[in-house]
């Protein structure tokens, strides 16, 4: 408790000048790094012939994203299948399965990294580097782009300009992102994460039998899985490996680094924001400018209820096993590691799932119901904070509904940062509100009518459904944690839950750079009295009242049929 | 203003560029900075005893003998194996992870209650509530190295008996080998299996030189 409590206070003193950095890079205002970075900068715009001045509207800059992410995948899927002939291979690992193949590069181009081999014995190193550590920064990447073009339509500075994506695509990676994964990665080696070519090592124990210890460059991928909310693993268990996560440092190294850049995004959206404001009205000083507080304070409280509801289901333990005579007392350890116990391991599976990295430091299969149901309501609702810039423009659209929803109820025109929000950006707004759950419960049915679907549930009862409800928020929410009991590698699994990760990816950003792209032509209107203000504690309030009342009537019915019924079947 | 061929050609160069720095020069620059400046973890903290290399301090094992601290169960038994393992098949390759039983499933009951009968037979001066909840449940990797002080304290009156080593002596070792809370507050109290068993095994003229 006091553990989570002391975390949670040092990362508000640190998301702020991470996120003063962020728009610093964003909005290509000077830093005393520039000397360093613009050379490296303007060497890959030479190579590549990028002109980083040349503006891209918002369907340019969308087909400029698809296109270069899938060209990514394409070569992705071409290393995976010949990985067996390529270098790097000292442990032998031979090409990967098709299904399999398209389900991985799939699911690292879009952030989800859902896992469906087991990366000690199905990917060779030159795999683990070439596609995922790298997928890991360009997915992170573009989606940060896209979040950075959405802001900057929301400002509408200029009426067409959304940025240029190869220079975004670039700069973030360079920026940002390599220069972070290289002092975390470090930081990792040193509490005993691996960072070698090496192939395994066989031990001879004291006992005389032998045990296999898997290697390699677990390091460079690790920081760079959590800073980019990536969250695959180098190995099949993930962050709960001790080789992934030996300490509790590590655990806080990688806690902060999947929180920071998220929460960052929203503080430059504030900052950006604030700035615009300046030019035309005073505002009032505030840190991460009044708009950013009010989207950051709403996360905020989602983030705390949905923690302490895991925290205090996981301390209660596991009725069956205290009837079967074993002490409860230091919660439900089942899938816990004795390093983290359920402190350090509630608060990682709240934070993988609110901020959309996936990675995990228990297995959350073994979750008690309502502790499980916490990291599952996360992924349904994908915005409380969520991944790289998504979770942002996320929250903003459910931003645009209540401003919509408010806006009827006092008899106003609707309008959000002084743009008029009219029936063409509601359409978009709903169109997109609806995508995320038709994924999860349009696949999730198909799952549990076909036997294709239900021979790979392994936990019976209503835990079962809990499983592939969890299998498609994962992959819609491009999460990529997993109920890891589901027997998840085989053509149907591979094949749905890719569709589930392309469509919640791509779709989504689309209609929300066309929300964007929509908002930045509307003229400015003034700000009236009469004006609905939504950088208010009470506009807050009903943010955070109107995503659960949505996601309520959307999700509750089949909640109630998986973690909340076998809540009642343990303790009824 | 760009036809579809100019983004085709720009997403390739870039994806290219990209490849080649962040997926080629970022890792191998890892790897030879790692190396250099910490070669004991880059490599996976191994230790040898002896000469040769007998586990990582990083990985648990899967104790059999008497007179050893036992881990926690798992289902990979850590990666442990003897030849007849290998000629039987009952070993195949390299893994991590967990049973994954749900709270519910009655697989899990059943596993706990084995487990439990086979602890208190080997360890009859223990009362079944005084077992902790550490012991009997799997971790979420199946290589957890650590158990809780209160899994080890309960297990050193028949490891006393089975090695003939004082039971003072073995709480001191256990103590050596346990890591606290940091400050008080953040993470748990662990003690380190494979550690403490080498102690054990010098003690008992096992192993001589151990090196970390």
């Amino acid at each position: 408790m006091v553990e989570i409590m002391f975390t949670l206070i040092l990362y508000m003193f640190l998301v702020i000048p991470i996120g003063i950095y962020l728009y610093y890079v964003t909005t290509n205002k000077k830093t005393i790094a520039d000397s360093v970075f613009n050379r490296i900068d303007n060497g890959i715009y030479k190579i590549t012939g990028i002109n980083p001045q040349n503006q891209m509207n918002w369907k340019q800059y969308v087909v400029a994203l698809v296109v270069t992410n899938g060209v990514m995948i394409l070569v992705g899927y071409l290393i995976l299948r010949f990985q067996g002939i390529l270098f790097f291979n000292p442990n032998g690992i031979g090409g990967m399965e098709s299904s399999l193949s398209f389900n991985t590069v799939i699911s690292f181009m879009t952030n989800t990294n859902l896992q469906h081999y087991s990366g000690e014995s199905g990917l060779s190193y030159f795999s683990q580097m070439a596609v995922i550590t790298f997928m890991m920064f360009t997915s992170a990447a573009s989606g940060y782009a896209a979040c950075t073009a959405f802001v900057r339509g929301l400002v509408g500075k200029d009426k067409i300009a959304m940025g240029n994506f190869f220079s975004d695509l670039i700069r973030i990676t360079t920026r940002v992102l390599l220069p972070l994964s290289i002092v975390v990665g470090l930081l990792l080696v040193w509490q005993g994460v691996p960072q070698t070519l090496s192939s395994n090592v066989t031990a001879t124990t004291i006992e005389g039998s032998m045990q296999d210890i898997a290697m390699g460059p677990v390091a460079s991928l690790e920081s760079i899985k959590h800073i980019g909310t990536n969250g695959g693993g180098f190995f099949g268990a993930n962050s709960t490996t001790p080789f992934e996560n030996p300490t509790i440092w590590s655990n806080i190294f990688e806690l902060y680094s999947m929180m920071l850049l998220p929460g960052a995004c929203v503080v430059m959206f504030g900052k950006m924001i604030a700035e615009q404001k300046k030019n035309i009205m005073k505002v009032k000083k505030s840190v991460m400018g009044s708009e950013g507080r009010t989207i950051f304070t709403a996360m905020s409280n989602i983030f705390v209820i949905g923690l302490s509801l895991c925290y205090f289901a996981e301390m209660a333990g596991n009725p069956t096993l205290a009837n079967a005579g074993l002490s409860q007392s230091m919660g439900s350890m089942e899938g816990k590691e004795v390093r983290f116990g359920v402190d350090a391991s509630a608060l990682f599976t709240t934070v993988t799932t609110s901020f959309t990295t996936g990675t995990v430091n228990n297995m959350h299969d073994t979750l008690t119901p309502l502790g499980g149901l916490v990291p599952l309501l996360h992924m349904m609702l994908n915005l409380v904070f969520g991944g790289k810039g998504v979770g942002l423009m996320n929250m903003i659209i459910y931003v645009i509904l209540s401003v919509f929803i408010c806006s009827l109820m006092i008899g106003r025109t609707p309008e959000y940062l002084g743009k008029k929000i009219e029936g063409k950006e509601m359409k978009l707004t709903a169109l997109c509100i609806i995508i995320h759950p038709l994924l999860i419960l349009g696949f999730s049915a198909l799952a549990v009518t076909t036997s294709s679907g239900l021979c790979g549930i392994t936990n019976e009862g209503f835990h079962g459904l809990s499983q592939v409800l969890y299998e498609f928020s994962s992959s819609a929410a491009n999460n990529g944690s997993g109920f890891e009991g589901l027997g998840d590698n085989s053509v149907f699994w591979n094949i749905t839950t890719g569709l589930a990760m392309f469509f919640g990816r791509y779709v989504s950003l689309v209609i929300q750079l066309a929300i964007a792209g929509s908002l930045m032509k509307k003229q400015l209107v003034n700000e009236t009295v009469g004006t609905l203000k939504t950088d208010t504690a009470t506009f807050a309030f009903v943010l955070v009242l109107i995503v659960y009342i949505f996601a309520g009537l959307t999700f509750f019915p089949v909640l109630s049929l998986g973690p909340v019924a076998e809540h009642f079947s343990l303790w009824g | 203003m760009n036809g579809f061929v100019y983004y085709i050609r720009k997403g390739v160069l870039v994806s290219l560029v990209l490849l080649f720095i962040c997926g080629l020069g970022y890792p191998l620059l890892m790897t030879g900075v790692a190396q250099v400046v910490f070669p004991h973890q880059a490599n996976g903290s191994l230790i040898s005893a002896d000469g040769k290399v007998i586990g990582s301090e990083l990985i648990g094992q899967d104790f059999t003998k008497d007179y050893f601290l036992k881990c926690r169960p798992s289902t990979v038994s850590y990666n442990t194996y003897t030849k007849e393992d290998l000629e039987r098949g009952s070993y195949s390759t390299v893994g991590s992870g967990s049973q994954n039983f749900a709270p519910s499933n009655p697989q899990l009951v059943e596993r706990v209650k084995k487990d439990m009968e086979s602890f208190l037979e080997k360890n009859p001066s223990i009362k079944m509530e005084d077992i902790p909840t550490d012991l009997l449940t799997a971790s979420g990797s199946g290589l957890d190295p650590h158990i809780s002080p209160q899994a080890a304290e309960i297990q050193l009156e028949s490891i006393a008996k089975a090695s003939g080593i004082s039971i003072e002596k073995l709480e001191k070792i256990v103590i050596v080998n346990t890591t606290k809370k940091t400050v008080g507050i953040f993470g748990e109290n662990t003690v380190n299996v494979l550690k403490v068993n080498l102690a054990i095994a010098k003690e008992m003229g096992l192993v001589q030189n151990i090196k970390h």
